[in-house]
């Protein structure tokens, strides 16, 4: 599969990543978009997954592939040693986020990160009418997501501010996943999904 | 679990032997001046001669992994569930090679073997090999076979850290490295299993310093207690939970110390049926082997540093329930790998079989094994 054909977040990330560099995919699924940046980016690649399909389809990718819990923290990866660590869609999965993203940037120089706003007009309607939102994207009830861990882009700069943390790109996809072009207007609104590139600052 | 009775066994197949005259050094000061490989071979080498793969037995194994010897064999080889025609390592498109190592009781030079400086088998005066002398002694055999470089080595358990051996040894001649259920050195608990199960051999009164065929005996019951001791510690708790629970053998207790409860009775069994295989002596070398392998040794028991010199691809898989050889001592060897950017990939599968279960068809693991196999360019 190219980069083209893949999911638009990953489309938008691979523009993020230079070629030649290394990559740690946390969550990586099947492997596709690992196997798209070796072909399109010569990118050197690892995928941590916890399901044993998925590390079935990437050993059919002949991507590289650690089973590992993102949960028990990244200790088989030294410090320094990717250029990027990419979470896409998982971060609202994992049990502690602020430390898997201190992980994050202690392995990689820098940190892409994508997940579901949950500060989107369509959940905090949801909301307003008394009921946990399921969309989408948000499809599973209140008492079966794994997704535990939701937050809003107005959250998530936060974060970033409260943990000294500078966010080098945001960009915000649509509802129908298009990139919401320029500098656009109420994106915790707005936004479905969330895409930001961050690294530790130095100050 | 049973065989796919749909696919089919590569059959009958007949060992051969390689006679080696150029001398081989061991780790140990002394030297075998000339050696006999006895190996099986299934599938066809193709004609660039890249399509071959070397199997590495473990403890108890030997060359004859796959198929049968005789048309009324019970068994076939010990990994038939995973070598043959459209098994996972698929012998229409590889040539797989099996030896037996040196030190063994199956046919490669051994204890059993004649000592060309006495006239008399070597007993207890075959000289202690290791993993390092092990993969020398296969480099020999792969060039008497022409095979420069292997597509694959594979094994699991004390096969797996030949495999590893192999990676940094001969860079250029392992294009991938499978390594399954091993460890980059034993743990001080499996070097104490060892010692027990050495001392059980050497306690028994009729080891005779290891002389015992001279004198036309055998230490079997020392062999077969050393057998029971390793086998259950390649089993799980829950596994044998499972299989045996507190079942008896007879409904009335007997107060006495017969084998009164299953797995006393299954222990026998398996005592007994290894001790009309195997030679004692092996038993002693094979345990040594796995004590003293540390490849890191010489590189500041830095692990990492060991594997940079190693080219393959790497696949490393555990076993949820190994305790002997548990997914933490892989994790070490993938950590090592990760270090210098080699390829590699892990899996841990979940089996309640224990270090055995590397010899089990799993459908998680052997899937792995047949995707990994299938990718590999030859």
């Amino acid at each position: 599969m190219k980069i083209s054909e893949l999911r638009p977040e990953l489309t938008l990330i691979a523009d993020w990543i230079e070629n030649g560099s290394k990559v740690l995919d946390l969550g990586c699924g099947d492997g596709a978009f690992l196997a798209a940046l070796r072909e399109e980016k010569q990118v050197i690649g690892y995928g941590i997954e916890i399901d044993t399909d998925n590390i079935k389809a990437c050993i059919d990718h002949s991507v590289n592939v650690i089973q590992s819990n993102i949960d028990d923290g990244l200790n088989d990866f030294e410090d320094d040693s990717f250029d990027y660590v990419i979470m896409s869609q998982t971060i609202q999965a994992v049990h502690h986020p602020h430390e898997t993203i201190d992980d994050m940037l202690r392995v990689g120089g820098q940190g892409i990160i994508t997940f579901p706003n949950m500060g989107n007009w369509k959940c905090r309607l949801q909301l307003a009418l008394g009921k946990m939102p399921v969309t989408k994207h948000l499809p599973h009830s209140w008492y079966d997501t794994p997704n535990i861990h939701m937050c809003t882009v107005k959250d998530f700069d936060g974060l970033c501010r409260t943990r000294n943390i500078s966010i080098l790109e945001r960009a915000t996809l649509n509802a129908q996943h298009e990139k919401i072009i320029g500098m656009p207007l109420f994106p915790n609104l707005r936004a479905e999904i969330a895409v930001y590139k961050i690294n530790q600052s130095l100050s | 679990m049973k065989h796919d009775k749909n696919k089919e066994s590569i059959g009958i197949v007949s060992p051969e032997t390689c006679v080696i005259h150029e001398p081989l050094s061991l780790d140990s000061g002394e030297t075998l001046e000339s050696y006999e490989i006895c190996y099986e071979t299934y599938g066809t080498l193709n004609s660039a001669r890249t399509n071959a793969v070397l199997i590495c037995h473990a403890l108890s194994g030997d060359h004859h992994a796959a198929g049968y010897n005789q048309i009324d064999d019970r068994k076939p080889g010990w990994w038939d569930n995973c070598i043959g025609p459209n098994r996972p390592l698929d012998t229409n498109k590889f040539f797989v090679v099996c030896p037996n190592n040196l030190g063994g009781c199956g046919g490669s030079t051994g204890p059993l073997s004649k000592n060309p400086s006495s006239g008399k088998s070597y007993g207890p005066d075959f000289p202690i090999v290791t993993v390092r002398d092990w993969v020398e002694s296969q480099a020999k055999l792969a060039d008497e076979l022409r095979i420069e470089s292997w597509a694959a080595v594979m094994g699991g358990s004390l096969g797996g850290m030949q495999a590893l051996q192999w990676s940094v040894a001969y860079p250029n001649r392992v294009r991938n490295a499978i390594v399954i259920a091993a460890a980059s050195k034993l743990s001080t608990q499996n070097i104490a299993f060892n010692e027990i199960s050495r001392q059980a051999i050497l306690a028994d009164p009729n080891f005779n310093n290891g002389h015992y065929n001279e004198k036309n005996t055998a230490p079997t019951d020392g062999l077969k207690l050393a057998r029971m001791i390793g086998h259950m510690t390649y089993l799980s708790d829950d596994g044998l939970r499972a299989k045996f629970g507190r079942e008896r053998t007879d409904k009335n207790t007997s107060f006495s110390f017969g084998a009164e409860f299953e797995v006393e009775s299954y222990l026998q069994y398996q005592g007994d049926a290894f001790v009309n295989r195997f030679d004692a002596n092996t038993y002693l070398l094979m345990t040594r082997a796995l004590d003293y392998f540390d490849p890191a040794q010489n590189h500041d028991d830095d692990l990492r540093k060991t594997m940079a010199s190693a080219s393959a691809r790497f696949l490393v898989v555990s076993f949820s329930s190994d305790w002997r050889f548990s997914p933490a001592r892989s994790r070490e060897i993938v950590r090592s790998l990760l270090y210098s950017n080699k390829d590699v990939s892990y899996c841990e599968i979940e089996s309640e079989f224990g270090h055995d279960s590397f010899l089990l068809p799993i459908p998680d693991y052997h899937q792995i094994l047949a995707k990994y196999f299938r990718g590999i360019c030859i």
